[in-house]
């Protein structure tokens, strides 16, 4: 698989840069979050963006979307996240990549099209700790007739306040921490037996708190065995993630490379400095290698290739980079790094997040190891 | 000929006329010339110089092989499936040959070119002097034109294997006047004359790959001026990105069947349900083989990057500050998961593998040292790619 991008890809980019910079640039998503949107992203917005055709990106032509893969998304998303605009976009695709992966034939026709045309938004309702745990549910699905019926609780599901259906991570046998005995259900948010908290993150971007009191789920791939499917569904979510924390990683490190051409002090541009120069060429190799490391993982997704190892090397360097990044930026711009009023610290919010998203780095280097067989 | 015919018939020649001890015999590159004087090595060295094989793409007419992109590909292809040894190393074919190539004059390069082919003549650098290290331009080594001859005084240091040596390539200072960047020439000279001393140095690593160089009225050719007189700093230049690309990176070795620092991990440290027991050293593991992966996919975008059209980007200027690190890290951690075993100097206590993983913690420390070091090539980063400012 080549480490370049097409010539649609490409044109899926600038016209990504193009929208983002001009119809959705960081002062909407300011906005957004002094205004406490409850939806917690602007819908014209998102209109424009389901016109573009980005909800069909990933799925497949015959369900109507446009086929264009995952490098595809990822080059929006990338977009998306130099400017941190906020969207439903990276959990719908997720969840898209859950039923197009495990689904039904009749699920898929019946799903994925919606999700093509923008009229169904998804989540993934996994953690119930603090720190992301896959195997760790303890929600209990209990077989009724064709159903099922779900209860527990879920925490951080993120756009679980805004999504249609929620993709449960429930333990039909066994106990919390097992990896057999997991499957997964499509349960309506809406639906009786779901109570749905918004939480407020530092980042004003969505996530929320779902308990299920004996809610009704529709099976997703096969009952009890739905780890796998689950883990492949984590994989695209933390290449996805990856790649819009790439994009946040490249703007905030080039807005402090501008800030240290243009202040001043002791007379010179403090850029002038050696010990900043030298942490700026730092992160400058770590920015590069991000590059090549998502645009290899989201490569991988788009052939039926491992993409386990990818995966978990792509999401602990972007957490470890974008962590670099943003807080070397505050500690470059000084004082002004610290205003709410200064943009560059929103970066550094969606940085803490992210990482925390499908697996911090001692995560991920510890799943990297064992598949290494160490 | 079409490839597979190509494909078919270097596979026999090169089962046919590779020795054994020349093949899965990986070193480093210190060690080329004790390597490269057995009688095998020398009988392969000579094989494969009537070929043109030992500088493969190198034009036909000065005795390469003349090969394109797609043969060499299946050339490299065809000498990594048996693990042979190239039939020459050395800076002639690393540094001086493409130099030579890209600035020599037509006379210059049919008297040496075919010359560093057969490995007739072995070549070394002499660029740093003891006043001059990362502040190359500052050389003091002054070299005066009379008679058609330059007649060199002054001294150079760190110059990789003097001792073996025939020829050199050297900055000299041809105007002390000039600005110093202004002021410098590039020549070629024998070794072989009474006015040049050579003086191994020891290094912590208890080998001696480099000398002191002195001249004492030594002389170059005037005909071995390569580009013109004071024009030799851009020529120098050139030649250190010709070094600097062929930095030994660990990372681009692929397709490795096992981890070989959980391998060396399991052996020393031994471990528990299958993780190394020591968590620390299992991160450092896991760290160090991340960052290989992503400096090797990084080469890899790079290269599919200049395959597709786009000019060589920013990104090959991490390619020195990474890969270097990364080698000296490596060699560090194949030391520190050996213990104690790692820390042997010499003697039967102790095998060669961990003698080695010592000997090469210690000479690794170099790596991020020469062909410009760490903090120049971070110097580098900052003022040429990210246009940072000087005071
Ligand atoms: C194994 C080995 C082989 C070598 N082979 C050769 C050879 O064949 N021919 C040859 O000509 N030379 C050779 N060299 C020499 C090598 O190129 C020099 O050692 C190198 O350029 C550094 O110069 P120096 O040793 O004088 O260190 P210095 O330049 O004195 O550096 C000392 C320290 O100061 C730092 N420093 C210097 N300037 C700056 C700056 N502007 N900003 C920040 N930090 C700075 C350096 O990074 C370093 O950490 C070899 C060196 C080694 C170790």
């Amino acid at each position: 698989m080549p480490l370049v991008l097409n010539e649609e890809q490409n044109m899926l980019r600038d016209s990504a840069k193009d929208f983002c910079t001009n119809s959705a640039p960081i002062a909407q998503f300011r906005q957004l979050r002094d205004d406490k949107i409850e939806a917690g992203f602007d819908q014209q917005t998102w209109q424009q963006m389901i016109e573009l055709g980005w909800t069909g990106i990933t799925v497949p032509e015959e369900f109507g979307g446009l086929g264009f893969g995952f490098l595809g998304l990822g080059v929006v998303l990338e977009e998306c996240g130099r400017t941190l605009t906020a969207s439903p976009l990276l959990s719908t695709a997720i969840g898209a990549a859950a039923i197009a992966d495990g689904g039904s034939g009749e699920q898929k026709s019946a799903l994925l099209p919606k999700v093509a045309e923008g009229e169904l938004l998804l989540a993934l309702a996994v953690e119930e700790s603090a720190h992301h745990n896959p195997y760790g549910a303890a929600t209990r699905a209990e077989k009724a007739g064709s159903t099922y019926q779900v209860t527990g609780k879920k925490t951080f599901v993120i756009d679980g306040n805004v999504a249609d259906k929620l993709i449960v991570v429930a333990r039909t046998s066994g106990n919390a921490g097992d990896r057999d005995g997991l499957t997964l259900l499509l349960v309506d948010r809406q639906s009786a037996g779901v109570t749905v908290t918004k939480t407020i993150m530092t980042d004003s971007r969505n996530a929320a708190n779902i308990s299920f009191d004996g809610a009704n789920g529709e099976l997703l791939g096969a009952e009890g065995n739905g780890a796998d499917l689950l883990d492949r569904t984590l994989d695209v979510a933390r290449i996805l993630l990856s790649a819009e924390m790439l994009g946040g990683t490249q703007e905030c490190f080039e807005r402090t490379v501008e800030y240290l051409k243009v202040r001043e002090q002791f007379g010179s541009p403090i850029g002038s400095f050696q010990g900043l120069q030298h942490r700026a060429s730092v992160m400058f190799c770590e920015v590069e290698m991000s590059k090549s490391v998502v645009l290899e993982a989201l490569s991988a997704l788009d052939d039926p290739d491992d993409i386990a190892e990818l995966a978990s090397l792509a999401k602990t360097r972007l957490n470890d980079t974008f962590n670099l990044v943003s807080a070397e930026s505050i500690q470059m711009h000084g004082g002004i790094g610290m205003t709410d009023e200064y943009d560059i610290g929103f970066f550094m919010k969606r940085s803490r997040v992210c990482e925390a998203a499908f697996g911090n780095s001692s995560f991920h280097r510890d799943r990297y190891a064992t598949i290494q067989g160490y | 000929m079409n490839l597979d015919t190509f494909r078919a018939e270097t596979r026999e020649w090169l089962e046919a006329n590779c020795p054994q001890s020349m093949r899965n015999n990986p070193f480093h590159f210190e060690d080329a010339h004790e390597v490269y004087s057995t009688d095998d090595a020398i009988v392969w060295r000579d094989r494969m110089a009537a070929k043109g094989w030992t500088a493969p793409t190198w034009p036909k007419a000065y005795g390469g092989g003349g090969m394109d992109y797609d043969t060499h590909r299946v050339f490299q292809e065809e000498m990594a499936a048996i693990k042979a040894l190239p039939g020459a190393t050395g800076m002639g074919l690393a540094m001086i040959g493409p130099t030579l190539m890209e600035y020599g004059t037509e006379e210059q390069r049919q008297r040496h070119i075919p010359k560093i082919i057969t490995g007739e003549v072995t070549w070394c650098q002499g660029y740093s002097e003891p006043g001059s290290g990362s502040d190359l331009a500052s050389l003091q080594t002054k070299a005066v034109l009379k008679d058609g001859k330059f007649v060199l005084n002054g001294q150079k240091i760190w110059t990789s294997g003097a001792q073996h040596a025939d020829w050199m390539f050297a900055l000299v200072r041809t105007d002390p006047n000039a600005a110093k960047h202004d002021g410098i020439s590039f020549v070629l000279l024998d070794m072989h004359q009474s006015g040049v001393t050579i003086k191994p140095i020891p290094l912590i690593s208890g080998s001696s790959p480099f000398c002191e160089t002195f001249f004492d009225d030594a002389v170059a050719l005037e005909e071995d001026l390569v580009s013109e007189l004071n024009k030799g700093w851009s020529v120098g230049k050139r030649l250190l990105q010709y070094e600097r690309s062929a930095a030994p990176s660990r990372a681009k070795k692929k397709g490795k069947p096992a981890n070989p620092y959980a391998l060396t991990a399991k052996e020393y440290i031994g471990e528990i349900d299958g993780k190394i027991a020591d968590s620390e050293a299992r991160e450092k593991i896991v760290k160090q083989t991340m960052l290989e992966k992503s400096m090797q996919l990084t080469v890899k975008r790079v290269f599919e990057e200049s395959k597709s059209g786009k000019a060589p980007g920013a990104t090959t200027s991490i390619f020195k500050l990474v890969g270097s690190t990364i080698s000296k890290e490596s060699s560090a951690l194949q030391s520190e998961l050996r213990g104690t075993a790692g820390a042997g100097w010499e003697g039967d206590s102790f095998t060669e593998k961990e003698l080695d993983a010592c000997r090469g913690w210690l000479r690794d420390r170099a790596v991020t040292i020469y062909g410009g070091t760490n903090e120049v090539q971070m110097n580098i980063i900052s003022k040429r790619v990210l246009g940072l400012p000087d005071k």
